[in-house]
């Protein structure tokens, strides 16, 4: 097992080197000319760099360099022009362009936001699909099967974004009810907190749910073949026991390892249920960024995002090996 | 000797079947089997002809502004009433069905492409060059789709092209994995051994023995990937980085300057996430319906779990 981990931490490092290079190299593919739109926007925007030229911006970015010794510097292998190592070694991540503030810092203070989020959508992912997932497993081609179905597509075919604009619409007109828009920190309180939180969680949890739903059942339906199932009928035991005990038990290893998976999707959802509800998360940080062009930010974002998949895959890896005994690792 | 028998009527049937051709076969047994199947073809062909005939059904153009009609709720001539522009929304639909499926369908198409290219090439060839793709693919899958697609489309620009370009050629190296799988999984059947020993070469062998055979999974993959296509470009369309806003994508008509007026008009918001619900609904359950049809170990029989069965068997 020791050796497994080591191994596996080992292979990380190459996906790891690409990863920065694709995020590196993402954003320094820009065309040249949007430089200049980048300058005239700030310009007529009044920031931080309007009496500053296109060479400062070049400057500011890095990109005065050459390509590779850019990207050595940014990693924070070689030296920054001052001398001192800033790069993504050291956890700097630069500045915004907008903002004059680091992006890590800036990072570190949206995140809260968009992990509650994740938390409450994944809580009623769970709730939702779990039950419907093992009844239509069990009671596979009857009614209910086919209702449970049925949900689960119209839960992955429906656009969380629709449901979402239509949850801000409707209840304004039918009883003058709308989500508030400024944000109420869980510190000061924690009720107003959560109504806001609750209902784009709970459209973010259906999402996830109908997949899951979906998983649940293959995995239980594979398990319910096994040989140990009948083995667990022909003893004469309860259905209830059967299902819990035995089937459950073991399709729940797989399921767990998909919601590890779901990381990503949880991620594209905090931007579109953030900037509809105007939650201030790392999704709303994302999309303002994208809006205003703030490369540096989107950069850094999209690589501490990749780092989280990777190690949340690494570590559905080693939990899976660790719940399933039948996994022997070479 | 008995055996031989029973066998027999069994491989005539089989070819018999055969005889009427496997897309034919597939559409017989779409309406036999899979009723929600058959709903999902439905809607797949009426958006299908919406979209090509957009020009013939639509009673106005997608960007005429009639300012009597601004804000209108549905009526008799205006089906599905106007939005804040006084633009007839029921048109807009129509011409969004053919955003949705150009999107849909050339997204795909390229996704296949791309996929194939990446997955079969890597997995037929292997050795260092599967190494390389793999390991990219790997960085790649680290990205959240909707991030990555959003940063591309600020880095390269909106538009109908790009977006096919994005969505087409990333979901192509997210997908190549089923696609390398399949091919690995192909390369150890004897016939290949077999195309081997005859002389032919490497080349040859993907196109002529191992391609054809991996059809399936790329069909599969395909419809499966048509709904996605269409939900992902309404996706970056209503966050505002795919198609701009004249055309009439039906994500970008749920955003953009009309959502201060949907509380005013708020049929805006009804009809175009409606429509988009309903393709989808319809393209998932289709490529479902394909996928349970073509993959022999989903479609049930031995082996299945059937409580009846175990209750019948427990006394003894």
């Amino acid at each position: 097992m020791l050796t497994y981990t080591i191994r596996r931490l080992l292979l990380i490092v190459p996906t790891l080197l690409l990863v920065t290079m694709i995020v590196f190299l993402s954003v320094r593919f820009i065309p040249g000319d949007v430089i200049d739109v980048m300058v005239a926007q700030m310009t007529s925007a009044g920031s931080e760099v309007s009496n500053s030229n296109r060479a400062v911006l070049l400057e500011k970015m890095g990109l005065d360099a050459p390509i590779h010794t850019q990207y050595l510097r940014w990693l924070g292998v070689l030296p920054q022009k001052d001398g001192a190592f800033r790069g993504v070694i050291q956890g700097d991540l630069g500045e915004s362009l907008w903002k004059n503030r680091p992006v890590t810092s800036l990072l570190a203070g949206r995140l809260p936001v968009s992990l509650e989020l994740g938390i409450i959508a994944l809580i009623t992912a769970l709730l939702v699909s779990l039950p419907i997932g093992i009844y239509s497993a069990i009671r596979q081609d009857t009614w209910g099967d086919y209702v449970g179905r049925s949900i689960s597509i119209v839960f992955i075919s429906v656009p969380s974004f629709w449901i979402a604009t239509m949850a801000m619409v409707y209840p304004a007109i039918w009883w003058g009810w709308a989500p508030s828009f400024v944000y109420i920190p869980l510190s000061k309180d924690v009720a107003g907190n959560l109504m806001q939180f609750v209902i784009p969680g709970f459209i973010m949890g259906m999402v996830m749910g109908g997949t899951l739903m979906r998983m649940t059942r293959t995995m239980m339906l594979e398990v319910l073949r096994q040989d140990y199932i009948r083995t667990a009928w022909s003893k004469g035991l309860s259905e209830r026991t059967v299902i819990i005990r035995h089937a459950l038990k073991n399709a729940f290893i797989p399921i767990l390892t998909i919601i590890g998976v779901m990381v990503p999707l949880l991620i594209s959802g905090t931007i579109i249920m953030e900037q509809i509800f105007v939650l201030p998360g790392v999704g709303l940080m994302t999309f303002e960024a994208l809006t205003m062009r703030d490369y540096p930010v989107i950069s850094g974002i999209n690589l501490v995002v990749a780092i989280l998949v990777l190690f949340v895959n690494l570590l559905v890896d080693l939990v899976y090996g660790w719940l399933d005994p039948r996994i022997k690792y070479r | 000797m008995s055996e031989a028998k029973v066998v027999a009527p069994v491989v005539v049937g089989a070819i018999r079947k055969r005889s009427r051709g496997m897309l034919a076969d597939m559409a017989v047994r779409l309406v036999k089997e899979k009723p929600l199947g058959l709903v999902g073809a439905v809607i797949v062909l009426a958006l299908f002809l919406t979209g090509v005939s957009s020009n013939t059904l639509a009673p106005f153009g997608y960007n005429d502004i009639i300012l009597s009609l601004r804000l209108s709720p549905p009526n008799t001539t205006y089906l599905l009433g106007g939005d804040n522009l006084g633009r007839d929304l029921l048109s807009r639909i129509i011409y969004g069905a053919r955003i949705s499926m150009v999107v849909g369908l050339s997204g795909a198409a390229l996704h296949i492409i791309v996929g194939t290219l990446v997955g079969a090439v890597s997995g037929f060839y292997g050795g260092w060059y599967d190494t390389v793709v793999q390991r990219f693919v790997d960085s790649l899958q680290c990205f959240p789709s909707l991030l990555l697609y959003l940063t591309v489309m600020v880095i390269i620009g909106q538009g109908l092209v790009p977006i096919i370009l994005v969505l087409g050629i990333s979901s192509g190296f997210y997908g190549s994995r089923t696609i390398r799988s399949a091919v690995i999984g192909m390369k150890e059947n004897c016939y290949i051994e077999a195309a081997t020993a005859v002389g032919s070469s490497v080349n040859r062998t993907l196109l002529v023995h191992v391609l054809p055979n991996v059809m399936p999974v790329l069909i599969i993959e395909f419809t499966l990937s048509v709904g996605r296509m269409i939900l992902s470009e309404a996706m970056l369309s209503f966050l505002g980085f795919g198609i701009p806003p004249p055309l009439p994508s039906w994500g970008g008509m749920l955003s953009g300057p009309g959502r201060q007026y949907m509380l005013l008009a708020p049929w805006m918001a009804l009809w175009p996430g409606l429509a988009l619900a309903i393709a989808v609904y319809g393209v998932n359950m289709l490529g479902d319906a394909i996928r349970d049809l073509w993959d022999p170990r989903l479609r049930g029989g031995v082996g299945r779990y059937d409580r009846s069965n175990v209750k019948k068997r427990a006394p003894v």
